[in-house]
């Protein structure tokens, strides 16, 4: 049963959506000029200190330069959003979605765009495209379920009489409110997510590399009985599958407990913040929750250290998503637990 | 877990295969019922197949506009697609439960009647005999919340179509006047009212029909108003039991029995529960009935008092008195008859619904003797007592 009370909640996540999955189409741009660059990156800091014509000054600046570009016009398809400028906001997602239709991220946007204009076809349509591309793109998923919620909510509202035009407003102006606070966290910054499973091994194993196996007691028992290195391969799989079952059955101290105290949260937000995200859609589903994992690899960077590759796949209420899912695991005090989590390979 | 939920609903609402179904409505082969349509969806639902439903719902809400059933059930769809269980029909969290419950209704009755097609090969026992002039006769089933239109076939109804029809809050068997319960009986439509005098409430139009009635009336029925009415502009159809006791068709539907309708002709005949005769049963009424008035004509051109009296009841009315008063006339004026001749012509022949054994006869009587000559219209009320047909009422019509 979705009340409204929870409408504020869904589009406050609707919108964070939104603007982490630009992240993701940063990626996508590859080369511009160096100034060019230089004025993406300064719009993007703009944009999250709130500083709008500024930053919209900043992304024409480099769209003068690189008129084409696909990262740049993103950006400023964010900025005219911010500024509520959601019709030519929507003309630029358009664009990209028609130009580069590979990409889901354009989709997204333009369905939330959509979405807050209440409508929701066309919000249900561009998700599905969006689904269409990247079958296992999650923030589409979740993005689909909340417009199938609000759509309910409309024909609920022409079954029933039920006048909630009211609330609609309201949720307008929370919606508002909410665009700025999140501008002010650093979500659309840089392409991290590669880097992150390139640069694995380096930083934090020799310290911890060496403590933990001193002190590891419960480890210890485990290695005694299978010395071979397989018996840490089988210690990796259980782990994961430990991780998944804790989701499944929304034992949130043991989901938390699988990941890392290194463990870098999604999008350079704050482990409280995260867990507190992670726990609203776990712990606060009403719907069951299935997730099984089908390990593809495991391939050791170190003794302590292990790049998992499996398929993932998740179900809740009508939610159904499977994708490649890459964990870097690390072993610290003898327990594997997930250092870095990336969708794709 | 939610699936099974929205799909006990659908189970609860769909049962034979659909192929079987549409086999045995004949009358309108082109036509996509809004029920077959809503059938289909259900049956979606059953399957589990979400998307499917939804466009099916989205294009039966295309076809018909503002159909509320049409939005509660794309709603608890999009519900459940959005990863909310679905714990019950009509899912919204702060639905009004009366609201809910009359939609639910709705649904049971329109897929119930789209399951129990009116039988073709049988006849509804009230059409005994339907006059030349009468073209179409209208048979409510309020049970099943259906209006059916036969049309007269050389005497002989024949099935055109049916229709989901809206009753009274409290049902049939209106007693008096504010009761909120739709008559039982045999009426006809006595005037129409246009739109234009109407407000939207009533929307295409208005057919008051003849509540009370002379056997109401006998009764001690009472209140007015009963009409046959369309639906307001933002609303495709009502719940099955809504009116004030007024019958209720979607404005669609009302435009499109209003061709049949005749002015004081085409009769309206409210059940609750409709009685099916096979064609056999249904001549065997009917001749029993005209024998019995042929004989009345007969005993009464023979002037032998008594055997024309022993066709009255002794619980007989009319404006001119009970029964012992009209005896006592009839002796008073058979006494200066030397001949009588009695021509019955446009006879039509209407079982009232319900218990009682009660036949609503119509006819033009040419009335000849050596001293009075007439030519009226005439009702007559007939009356089954100890397995003889008697009258109980006779005026003019």
């Amino acid at each position: 049963m979705r009340n409204y009370m929870n409408t504020q909640t869904m589009i406050r996540r609707t919108l964070r959506r939104t603007l982490k999955a630009s992240s993701a189409v940063l990626l996508a741009a590859a080369f511009h000029a160096p100034q060019a660059h230089a004025d993406v990156q300064e719009a993007s800091r703009l944009l999250k200190q709130g500083q709008l014509p500024q930053a919209l000054e900043s992304v024409d600046q480099a769209l003068s330069q690189k008129p084409k570009d696909p990262q740049t016009r993103f950006i400023k398809g964010l900025i005219l959003a911010e500024m509520g400028k959601a019709p030519e906001a929507i003309t630029i997602f358009q664009k990209l979605t028609e130009e580069y239709p590979e990409l889901p991220e354009p989709y997204n946007n333009l369905a939330v765009l959509y979405a807050q204009q209440r409508q929701y076809d066309k919000a249900k349509l561009a998700l599905e495209m969006a689904i269409r591309t990247h079958p296992s793109y999650a923030v589409a998923h979740e993005n689909l379920g909340d417009v199938y919620a609000r759509m309910a909510s409309q024909a609920y509202d022409k079954a029933l009489q039920l006048d909630s035009n009211n609330t609609a407003a309201q949720n307008k102006l929370a919606l508002l409110k909410e665009l700025n606070s999140i501008s002010n966290r650093s979500v659309y910054t840089a392409p991290r997510l590669p880097a992150a499973v390139a640069a694995v091994a380096p930083p934090a194993t020799p310290a911890a590399a060496t403590a933990p196996t001193a002190t590891a007691a419960p480890a210890k028992v485990a290695t005694a009985a299978a010395p071979a290195p397989d018996s840490s391969k089988a210690d990796i799989g259980n782990a994961l599958k430990g991780w998944a079952n804790a989701w499944a059955n929304k034992d949130m101290k043991a989901y938390f407990a699988s990941y890392s105290k290194d463990f870098d949260p999604p999008g350079r937000q704050s482990r409280a913040t995260w867990e507190k995200e992670r726990t609203d859609r776990i712990a606060g589903k009403s719907t069951k929750i299935a997730v099984d994992v089908d390990i593809q690899s495991i391939e050791r960077s170190s003794t302590d250290e292990a790049t998992v590759r499996f398929r993932q796949n998740y179900r809740s209420g009508g939610l159904k998503a499977s994708g490649n899912k890459t964990v870097v695991m690390s072993k610290r005090y003898g327990r594997w637990q997930i250092v870095r989590e990336q969708m794709g390979r | 877990m939610r699936n099974f939920c929205l799909a006990a609903v659908g189970a609860l609402l769909v049962t034979p295969p659909l192929s079987s179904a549409i086999a045995v409505e004949p009358a309108r082969p082109a036509e996509i019922t809004l029920e077959a349509m809503l059938a289909k969806v259900f049956q979606s639902i059953q399957r589990n197949q979400f998307d499917t439903a939804l466009a099916q719902t989205d294009t039966l809400l295309r076809t018909y506009p503002n159909f509320r059933l049409g939005y509660l059930i794309k709603g608890d769809l999009l519900t459940a697609m959005s990863g909310t269980q679905v714990r019950s029909f009509g899912s919204a969290s702060n639905a009004p439960s009366e609201r809910v419950a009359d939609l639910r209704a709705e649904a049971l009755t329109r897929l119930q009647a789209y399951r129990e097609k009116p039988p073709t090969n049988r006849i509804p026992r009230y059409l005994l005999q339907m006059d030349a002039e009468q073209k179409y006769a209208l048979v409510v089933d309020a049970h099943r919340s259906r209006l059916y239109l036969y049309q007269n076939d050389n005497g002989r109804p024949r099935f055109i179509a049916d229709y989901y029809m809206t009753q009274g809050k409290l049902g049939v068997n209106k007693i008096k006047e504010g009761d909120k319960r739709t008559p039982i009986g045999v009426y006809h439509v006595t005037s129409k009212l246009p739109r234009e005098r109407l407000g939207d409430f009533y929307g295409v139009g208005a057919y008051p029909i003849s509540y009370p009635n002379e056997w109401d009336r006998m009764h001690g029925r009472d209140g007015h108003g009963i009409w046959l009415h369309g639906t307001p502009s933002d609303t495709f159809s009502r719940p099955p039991k809504a009116s004030d006791g007024c019958v209720v068709l979607a404005n669609a539907d009302l435009e499109r029995i209003a061709s049949t309708l005749q002015i004081g002709v085409t009769p309206v005949i409210i059940s609750n529960d409709v009685e099916w005769l096979s064609l056999d049963d249904w001549q065997i009424e009917r001749t029993a009935l005209k024998n019995a008035m042929e004989q009345w004509r007969k005993d009464w051109e023979s002037r032998d008092t008594d055997r024309y009296l022993s066709h009255y009841s002794r619980r007989f009315s009319s404006s001119d008195g009970n029964f012992n008063a009209y005896a006592a006339r009839k002796r008073q004026v058979n006494a200066g008859k030397e001949w009588i001749k009695v021509g019955l012509s446009e006879v039509s022949m209407f079982r009232n619904p319900g218990p009682d054994e009660v036949v609503v006869v119509n006819f033009m009587q040419k009335y000849d003797s050596n001293n009075l000559k007439n030519e009226m219209k005439k009702r007559q009320y007939w009356v089954r007592e100890k397995g003889v047909w008697r009258i109980i009422y006779e005026g003019a019509a």
